[in-house]
């Protein structure tokens, strides 16, 4: 296939977002179901045309197509198949064609499954989505074309960054732009509903999905992406609050304030104006993390190749989307009436609380992404925001939340009694304290404050599965019946207690990880054995191995603990024959409760024929990755609920109960 | 009744306020660890503690956002070395710190200093927590607080969340 | 209601102060990763450096700098490529008359001693900073970087980077005029 199919093809998906962004909108204006009904197919339409092009560009890159300059700088005719089609969105114009694949992609998934939303509404969010598409088809266009020849072409590519060829790659990224990209759906009913006037329990109820499937992605995108820098980068760090990481996060704690304030509109019909402006902000988020990756406006690990126009453009497309819809915000909130009454101490409290706290460390993460930035234009003092500052105030943040969340699912909503909520909660109590003893007996000398978030993750994990118990009667109800009542509960109540548990178990992780750490660097020579922790690494060999674009040294350690074998651990140090560039490739072994860790380095230039080696013993790390799977799984769950399903609901059938709540 | 709900609420609240600020002097989540070569370790294990605690809050200069102590950067090992002869020659965590900064500037730090041209960075989370939590408090209080009608749920607001919330089995219309 | 309002705009507020800030830091001519350098307004640092071993060049301390009028401190290696390219400038300014001493960071003597051999030495004075210590007394974040110091030894500019013909006007010689003041 031509590289100008491809190009035709974007271009033709843009011509179709420009109806789909007009017709529609109009038609809903106008009252002409005619044109809204434009909205539909063009939305498919448009979803073909980018995929044409998706699949135009990948194609490029599996048959080394080195006429077109993407493909020559971001391949190479002996890099393995798996990273010549990951490579397609490895860089910076090819990632764009991804982000606006997935872009087109919701909008086809509302034009095909959003059948019962009111054809107004549905026009409203088609039209709006197709405006996005607009901005960022013109952006890729006109900016950042990945389809552009090179004449005369050259023999061969200049490959992929090294780091960048893994199995990490395939996953990462389409996970992460899926949850991204996916709020703007989310941003697209909030921006639907302020020019329709109208915000009410309906409306929350068909959002939730959207909003769920999105931060399903997202956690999965910024989990994986967390454990990919883990095995790759070969230190075992899993997180570094880098600008990159940061505005990745900042959608996912918005989003999870929105999934939390949607159920109080959608159950209560209050917090409208404020669930709005949450739709409205998490895309925002998401915008402008698009745009410090792609402008190079702040320093960081990964971005992309720097273009002051491309930065430029992007900001424009800011400034109209953000600016305009929080324009739109500002003359229609105000009127915006909330409706249910409650008391502070109730589900919506708690809610509100979970809102402000989220809504804090978003600002937080926020604040210390781009202080550098404003200090600098200010004329002030250059200075780094990194790790320690985050961990002062991010992390203190997280302890009222966990501890409200411990309690969360147990608070009735309108009013909850506190003295009795207490009692309810002694179980999880007492179990909180004995796991905070327990840290500081078993592990001597563990920071004050470890042994703290010990006896909060045990707390959130106790709270959460209190809850389930009573709703099952368990040890109150003989075991069948309470079996029957479990078996009964609605998915959506086992989506929360899953993802409240998946926090729980991420949280265990993080501490473990972050507490009991151990390392051991030395210079060792083969039939030599270091001891980290109890387990011992003993040095086989280290020997030459090649693989089809790189040659590496492959160490290979026997791990033994007391005697007994445990595993073999070969980690590599590869040397990238084309972009002549190192990697480390971690060898990991898990045992479920802790990661054994081993990276092998340089010959040592002193001692001849020892060799750098560094050991890491990283407890409770897995659990992380299991926390995050735990939680997807409860998003799912609840995704699948038959109440939530996509655009399940009616408006019209109950419109008599909830046009006009008790005002 | 209503009295002791808001107070409690309010405790809550200062609850999660004041639990961070008590806390924020001795924090854990120990940076992390690496590129420290063997040849670089001090003898003494207190020292070569401290060295990797100030380590990971100095940046390397050459990377991105990266601290010495995970970099494998030839000037980020120079300053791991030039730490630990500080630290032997008797020097405290703070001059060590403050001989790095009088060459690189405040931009060495992970950790911003509390000064003049960072109050805002090390304030505002602290502002944007009281003002959210003051606009939380008004809305709880404010006419759709816990007014008069935060009784029970009425017969007809029962029935429509239980329609909404399908508590259990399916109650929510479908077409 | 006048609060609803303000209460409604706010984000939008916030907003636009942060779009000025996004294209204040689009400007092409920033470059954030560069550091202004912490030594800018203070005396040179307190080091003392052999010359390279086997050279004719004397070696450079901080005693050298002070006294005689502006000069160039430029911090190279033979292992940096940007350093060749910015060789002959350098040549032409001291062929002009202007000082410039030099200091030759984490090199091995031998192949140090084979640059200037090859590219001409243009320095009047050479350190040799083999452990990179003085390199950090400094600041420096890398090869190739220059500093240009007044007649008290003050330090007025700092440039990261090779320096290229351009560089020279836009940068260099405004500088040293500052410091010849």
């Amino acid at each position: 296939m031509s590289p100008e199919l491809g190009h035709f093809a974007l271009i033709l998906a843009l011509v179709v977002a420009l109806v789909q962004g007009s017709l529609p909108l109009l038609g809903a204006a106008r009252g002409r179901p005619g044109w809204m009904a434009v909205g539909e197919p063009a939305a498919v339409a448009q979803f073909a045309c980018v995929l044409i092009a998706f699949l135009v560009l990948i194609q490029a890159y599996l048959v080394s197509d080195f006429t077109v300059l993407n493909v020559v700088e971001n391949s190479h005719s002996t890099k393995p198949l798996l990273y010549k089609i990951t490579g397609a969105w490895g860089n910076h114009e090819g990632s764009m064609v991804l982000w606006v694949l997935i872009l087109a992609l919701f909008g086809a998934a509302v034009a095909l499954f959003g059948r019962n939303l009111p054809p107004s509404l549905r026009a409203r969010v088609l039209s709006v989505q197709a405006w996005i598409s607009l901005g960022f088809l013109s952006f890729t266009l006109l900016t950042s074309n990945p389809f552009e020849r090179v004449f005369p072409p050259p023999a061969d590519g200049q490959d992929l960054n090294p780091l960048l060829q893994d199995p990490g790659l395939a996953f990462h990224p389409p996970m992460l732009y899926t949850g991204y990209v996916g709020f703007s759906i989310v941003f697209a009913f909030a921006v639907a509903a302020l020019l329709e006037g109208r915000v009410d329990a309906a409306w929350a109820r068909w959002v939730r999905p959207w909003t769920l499937a999105a931060w399903v992605f997202l956690t999965g995108g910024i989990a994986l992406g967390s454990w990919w820098a883990y095995y790759e980068l070969g230190w075992g760090g899993w997180w570094f609050w880098d600008p990159v990481e940061n505005v990745s996060f900042m959608p996912w704690l918005l989003g999870t304030a929105l999934l939390h304030s949607a159920i109080v509109v959608e159950k209560r019909d209050a917090l409208k104006a404020w669930t709005i402006l949450l739709a409205i902000l998490t895309f925002s988020l998401s915008l402008i993390g698009t745009f410090v990756v792609r402008s190079g406006l702040l320093t960081s690990v990964h971005s992309f190749a720097v273009d002051p126009t491309r930065g430029l453009y992007i900001l424009l497309l800011l400034a109209i989307a953000i600016g305009g819809s929080l324009l739109l915000f500002a003359i229609r909130a105000p009127a915006m009436k909330g409706g249910g009454l409650f008391a502070p101490v109730s589900r919506e409290g708690g809610l509100v609380l979970n809102n402000l706290l989220l809504g804090t460390a978003t600002a937080t993460v926020l604040i210390g992404t781009l202080y550098p930035l404003f200090l600098e234009a200010l004329g002030g003092e250059r200075v780094s925001v990194g790790p320690p500052f985050f961990n002062l105030t991010f992390v203190p943040l997280m302890m009222p939340l966990v501890l409200v969340m411990g309690a969360g699912l147990l608070l009735p909503w309108k009013r909850a009694d506190l003295a009795g909520l207490l009692g309810r909660l002694k179980v999880a109590i007492a179990l909180a304290v004995v796991g905070a003893l327990a840290a500081l007996w078993l592990y001597d000398g563990t920071p004050v404050l470890a042994v703290l978030w010990v006896g909060l993750a045990v707390w959130l994990a106790a709270g959460t599965l209190t809850e389930w118990a009573e709703r099952v009667h368990l040890f109150r109800a003989p075991a069948a019946d309470s079996w029957r009542r479990a078996r009964q509960l609605p998915r959506s109540a086992y989506g929360a207690t899953f993802a409240h548990l998946g926090l729980a178990i991420a949280l265990a992780g993080m501490i473990g990880a972050s507490t009991g750490k151990q390392e051991a660097v030395e210079l060792l020579r083969p039939g030599e054995t270091l001891s980290l922790a109890g387990y011992d690494y003993r040095l086989e060999g280290v020997e030459r191995t090649r693989g089809p674009n790189w040659v590496a040294n492959t160490a290979t350690f026997a791990v033994s603990r007391d005697g007994r074998p445990v595993a073999t651990l070969r980690p590599e140090r590869r040397l990238y024959l084309v972009t002549n560039r190192d990697t480390t490739e971690a060898a990991i072994h898990t045992t479920g409760l802790v990661d054994l860790y081993a990276v092998i380095g340089e010959p040592s230039e002193s001692e001849s024929g020892a060799w750098i080696v560094r050991i890491y013993h990283e407890p409770l790390v897995p659990w992380m990755w299991a926390g995050a799977l735990v939680m997807m799984l409860g998003g799912l769950l609840s995704l699948s609920d038959r109440r939530l399903r996509v655009g399940a609901p009616r408006r019209a059938a109950r419109d008599g109960a909830l046009a006009q709540p008790a005002e | 009744m209503r009295r002791l709900a808001t107070r409690s609420f309010a405790a809550l609240v200062l609850a999660a306020l004041l639990l961070p600020a008590l806390l924020l002097p001795a924090l854990l989540l120990s940076g992390g660890a690496c590129a420290v070569l063997p040849g670089e370790r001090l003898d003494d294990p207190v020292l070569e503690a401290r060295a990797r605690d100030i380590s990971a809050e100095i940046r390397c200069v050459v990377c991105q956002n990266e601290s010495i102590d995970s970099s494998g950067a030839g000037i980020a090992q120079d300053m791991r070395v030039l730490i630990r002869e500080r630290l032997s020659a008797g020097d405290s965590d703070a001059q060590v710190k403050d001989f790095l900064v009088a060459r690189y500037g405040d931009y060495v730090l992970l950790r911003p200093p509390f000064a003049s041209y960072t109050l805002l960075l090390w304030l505002g989370p602290v502002l944007v927590l009281l003002l959210g939590g003051l606009g939380a408090a008004l809305y709880l209080r404010g006419g759709r607080g816990a007014g008069a009608g935060a009784g029970p749920l009425s017969a007809e607001e029962r029935g429509r969340l239980a329609r909404l919330s399908g508590a259990g089995d399916d109650a929510a219309p479908r077409e | 209601m006048t609060l609803r309002i303000l209460l409604g705009a706010l984000p939008l507020a916030i907003f636009l102060a942060a779009a000025g800030f996004f294209l204040w830091g689009l400007d092409p001519e920033r470059d954030p990763s560069e550091i202004p350098s912490a030594l800018i307004g203070n005396p040179a640092p307190d080091f003392e450096l052999g010359p390279i071993p086997g050279s004719q060049t004397p070696g450079l301390s901080r005693a050298d700098l002070a006294g005689e009028g502006p000069v160039l401190v430029n911090v190279f290696a033979s292992w940096c490529v940007p350093c060749r390219a910015e060789h002959g400038v350098l040549t032409e300014l001291a062929d002009e008359g202007v000082r410039l001493v030099g200091i030759d960071y984490k090199d091995k003597p031998e192949d140090a001693l084979a640059y200037l051999a090859e590219l001409g030495n243009p320095y009047e004075r050479i350190g040799a900073d083999l452990s990179g210590r003085v390199g950090i007394e400094w600041g420096i974040s890398g090869v190739p970087e220059t500093f240009v110091l007044d007649r008290e030894g003050r330090v007025v500019y700092r440039h990261v980077g090779p320096i290229m013909a351009p560089e020279v006007e836009r940068r260099i010689r405004p500088a040293l005029e500052r410091a010849a003041r």
